[in-house]
């Protein structure tokens, strides 16, 4: 059997379908919800501001 | 050599600093052009100042050389960050801010002379395009470098995106600008016909899609959260939402070749695809308008949440809007018109633009040892003289735009045109100057935030901040 570049294409946006799909199980499995929730935390327990004295806002 | 305890604040305060500089002269261009289409004369035909040399200045100047500046200081900032250590190579991220400079003021002097390869987006002939190759090479050494020595175990969802954006927009790069150089400053593209144009909008929509679009989703997914002190309202929805972009946005390139010599169904698939693409785009609109949910409040007194949540609505609009004129019969009445200008300016001031000022009226304090800016009302001011600005500039341009295509369009019952296009040129004059009445706006906007950085910056410390450990539970 030949096997043609148009048989691999074809093949290859079949597979990437379900890589994606596999992706979307893997994001809204059920237990991995905590640990996406704990990761979503990564950004803000971070204080940027640490050891300055917070300034009043001035509204010049 | 002794262990470094700070963030290289270095790097970014740079690049801040010239995004700010670099969009002020880009709009500053945009504004003269816009003025040039209402009085032709205006620059007393001097070939250097023409509309034809200075248009591919602007869009340059504001997509690279402004929104270029802004995502390397935006990311180095969210990445050191959020893997708690600092850049890779100090070095390193000198030379890319260097050679980025350099690249920029080259374009600024060989776009002015007439020096270009033709294609849009990527007019800066070859040595400029070899430069840019191994600035952009180093910028993901860096990029890629600091999140390998990262402290924590996940790497968050901004520095995916702004890692998608470095990767492609590499790939890009090299694969359009494959050229024959014949000169100095003369080059030809090494693809012929069809599939030249094919490789140049495989380019260029990817240029929107992954420089205009995943960078500044990187911002988004940072600066929001932080701003509004909430994490995002989804996180496994920011998941799916990169590899949906990831592995939708490559194929919606033949959108801009409808109707061409293009084959017919390859158009088909870059309209499909663009429509398949609202959905990726809405989901990250809505991920990130949501994480304000339950803190609404905020917007009414917070400016830079104002301009960062307001970026988000633009980039809804815009991304409804992009697939709808992908569709060939829209297309047949929307393209080669102004509405495709009104189209990428809502993109680009109001999205791209917008999360960029909000994301650095964050920023600037915080990289010069202070709390907030010098003055909050003036963020205020500058948010509404920009919003009213783009929205001059979308609608006269939308009207201008729809307008040309029925003129265009239109015949008689014998078959002819109804309208030279010359009525058609006659009839868009007053958009034009509603168009330049927006732009200038727009830019004044730009001054007022000039004004506002110096003042927080003269008489403030750089200070670097030091590396924190990261928390327990990560």
């Amino acid at each position: 059997m030949n096997i043609s570049i148009i048989d691999i294409r074809a093949w290859m946006t079949v597979l990437q379908v379900l890589v994606f799909l596999g992706i979307v199980w893997w994001a809204f499995g059920g237990s991995r919800k905590k640990r996406f929730e704990q990761d979503a935390m990564l950004a803000l327990d971070d204080d940027d501001l640490k050891g300055r004295e917070q300034e009043h806002a001035r509204h010049r | 050599m002794q262990e470094q305890t700070t963030y290289n604040y270095k790097v970014v305060r740079q690049f801040a600093i010239m995004t700010l500089v670099w969009g002020i002269v880009g709009m500053t261009v945009g504004v003269l052009i816009a003025a040039q289409l209402l009085w032709p004369d205006l620059t007393y035909g001097i070939p250097w100042l023409s509309y034809g040399r200075l248009r591919p200045l602007h869009t340059n100047a504001v997509i690279f050389a402004f929104g270029g500046s802004a995502l390397f200081a935006t990311s180095y900032y969210a990445v050191q960050r959020t893997c708690h250590t600092r850049l890779f190579s100090d070095a390193l991220a000198s030379f890319t801010f260097w050679g980025w400079q350099v690249i920029i003021v080259l374009a600024a002097i060989t776009l002015p002379a007439g020096i270009t390869t033709g294609k849009e987006y990527a007019e800066l002939e070859w040595p400029i395009d070899i430069l840019i190759a191994v600035v952009w090479v180093a910028y993901a050494i860096v990029f890629f470098g600091t999140i390998a020595k990262r402290k924590v175990a996940h790497i968050y969802v901004a520095n995916w995106f702004f890692g998608g954006f470095i990767l492609t927009v590499a790939l890009l790069h090299i694969v359009n600008s494959a050229e024959i150089p014949v000169t100095l400053w003369k080059s030809y593209s090494a693809y012929a016909g069809a599939q030249d144009a094919m490789v140049q909008w495989w380019y260029g929509h990817n240029a929107v899609g992954f420089f205009l679009t995943a960078g500044f989703l990187g911002m988004m997914y940072y600066f929001v959260p932080k701003q509004a002190g909430r994490p995002v309202y989804s996180y496994r929805l920011s998941v799916v939402h990169f590899w949906a972009l990831i592995f939708t946005y490559m194929w919606a390139g033949p959108h801009h070749l409808h109707y061409t010599a293009l084959p017919d169904w390859a158009q088909s698939i870059g309209m499909v695809f663009s429509l398949i693409l609202l959905a990726p785009s809405w989901g990250g609109m809505i991920n990130g308008i949501m994480t304000l949910s339950g803190a609404w409040h905020k917007l009414r007194t917070d400016p830079i949440l104002k301009f960062l949540i307001t970026s988000l609505s633009f980039y809804g609009m815009s991304t409804f809007e992009g697939p709808m004129m992908s569709i060939k019969t829209v297309n047949s009445l929307s393209h080669y018109t102004d509405w495709t200008i009104g189209h990428v300016h809502s993109g680009a001031l109001g999205w791209v633009a917008m999360i960029s000022i909000g994301s650095l009226y964050y920023l600037i304090p915080r990289l010069f040892g202070r709390t907030e800016m010098f003055s909050v009302r003036l963020i205020t001011v500058h948010f509404w003289v920009a919003t009213i600005g783009v929205v001059l500039y979308i609608a006269a341009m939308w009207i201008a735009g729809v307008m040309q295509g029925l003129m265009w369009r239109a015949v008689n019952p014998d078959g002819t045109l109804q309208y030279t296009f010359v009525e058609s040129v006659k009839s868009t004059y007053p958009f034009y100057a509603i168009r330049l009445l927006g732009g200038t706006m727009y830019l004044s906007g730009m001054f007022i935030m000039a004004y506002n950085t110096w003042k927080t910056v003269v008489g403030s410390k750089a200070v670097d901040a030091p590396v924190l450990q990261p928390a327990a539970a990560h």
